[in-house]
């Protein structure tokens, strides 16, 4: 299951053909390179090693350069395997990988991102709770959760209960959205739907099965 | 940088045979309207009453009243390739961008001013 690496760009518009409005998100993926190949004799499963967004050799440490050093390839920031049933002969380190090598139009993929960090965040906001009555003598309860549970039985709060805590900055992965459009000279591809995270933030493209 | 891309990607939908018009202005739009295999051209005249969003989500909106008085408003995207030609019939000198206002008003009451240009000066 090959894909890339990519960069969320941001969202906007687009009509098709007949005329209607499609929401997209426009998502710089790749180019690639490969680093590393990871083959079913030597490392006991096969994948490829891709690199994304070059960045200069100061940022990057002495293990990682001598990591970059065995491809051949300059530092990336970002790197990320693939496993890959089958190797095909062409993919050997310091191969670039193009959008147009791995995708075409009209192709499910799935998109994992990191979503936007909330903080802290109460039941109101994190699980879509109504909160208490807003008037008629209330204090202190507009956005409570109210109970959480019952009394001598069963003298304890149950697992997994919704409750305030951390939101968002999590991995989401989102399932099956269509490339709608390939812009090649720019390494761009427009996906029809949201993807989580910033924009800026880094995405792994994985194509789907089919 | 990404502002760039955003607006290459737009680019080849954004039209460039859209009029300049504002709040204010009486226009007459046709669009097409499909129904399941035919298409036909249906024309909306009434008062833009506001333009919203930049890029290919731009739209803007026209307020009319339809036959028993009631006021009917239609938005619409200003890039859309179903619209097919807008048609800008008058001119209105108003003082805000967005005329919300005309929905409380009735009658004589929701009447615009004509934008008068100068001896010669056409406003463009």
């Amino acid at each position: 299951m090959l894909g890339l690496l990519g960069k969320k760009i941001g969202m906007t518009t687009i009509f098709t053909e007949e005329g209607t409005e499609q929401p997209v998100t426009v998502i710089q993926a790749g180019p690639c390179t490969v680093i590393q190949v990871k083959t079913n004799e030597h490392d006991g499963y096969s994948s490829i090693q891709l690199g994304y967004d070059s960045i200069p050799p100061k940022l990057v440490n002495k293990p990682m350069m001598g990591h970059f050093k065995n491809a051949g390839v300059k530092p990336f920031r970002k790197l990320r395997e693939f496993r890959l049933e089958e190797l095909s002969k062409d993919l050997t380190p310091g191969k670039v990988l193009k959008v147009e090598d791995v995708f075409s139009e009209g192709d499910k993929i799935d998109l994992t991102g990191t979503s936007k960090g909330k903080g802290f965040s109460g039941v109101v906001k994190r699980f879509n709770f109504k909160g208490g009555p807003k008037s008629h003598g209330q204090k202190d309860k507009h956005r409570s959760a109210g109970s959480i549970g019952a009394s001598s039985l069963p003298s304890r709060v149950f697992k997994g209960l919704k409750m305030p805590g951390h939101q968002g900055n999590k991995t989401i992965t989102i399932k099956g959205l269509r490339i709608l459009k390939i812009i090649p000279e720019d390494n761009l591809i427009l996906v029809k739907g949201s993807v989580a995270g910033p924009r800026g933030s880094y995405l792994v493209i994985k194509k789907q099965f089919s | 940088m990404s502002d760039q891309i955003m607006r290459k990607v737009e680019k080849p939908y954004l039209r460039d045979d859209i009029p300049d018009f504002k709040a204010g202005d009486t226009l007459k739009v046709s669009y097409k309207i499909i129904e399941g295999e035919k298409t036909r051209v249906q024309q909306y005249q009434g008062i833009c009453i506001a333009r919203d969003g930049s890029g290919t989500g731009a739209t803007f909106t026209v307020r009319k009243i339809a036959s028993g008085n009631i006021g009917v408003e239609q938005i619409f995207p200003l890039h859309s390739p179903l619209i097919t030609n807008i048609e800008v019939l008058r001119r209105g000198r108003v003082r805000r961008a967005k005329l919300y206002f005309l929905r409380h008003k009735i009658g004589k009451a929701a009447r615009i001013k004509e934008l008068r240009t100068t001896k010669g000066k056409a406003k463009s």
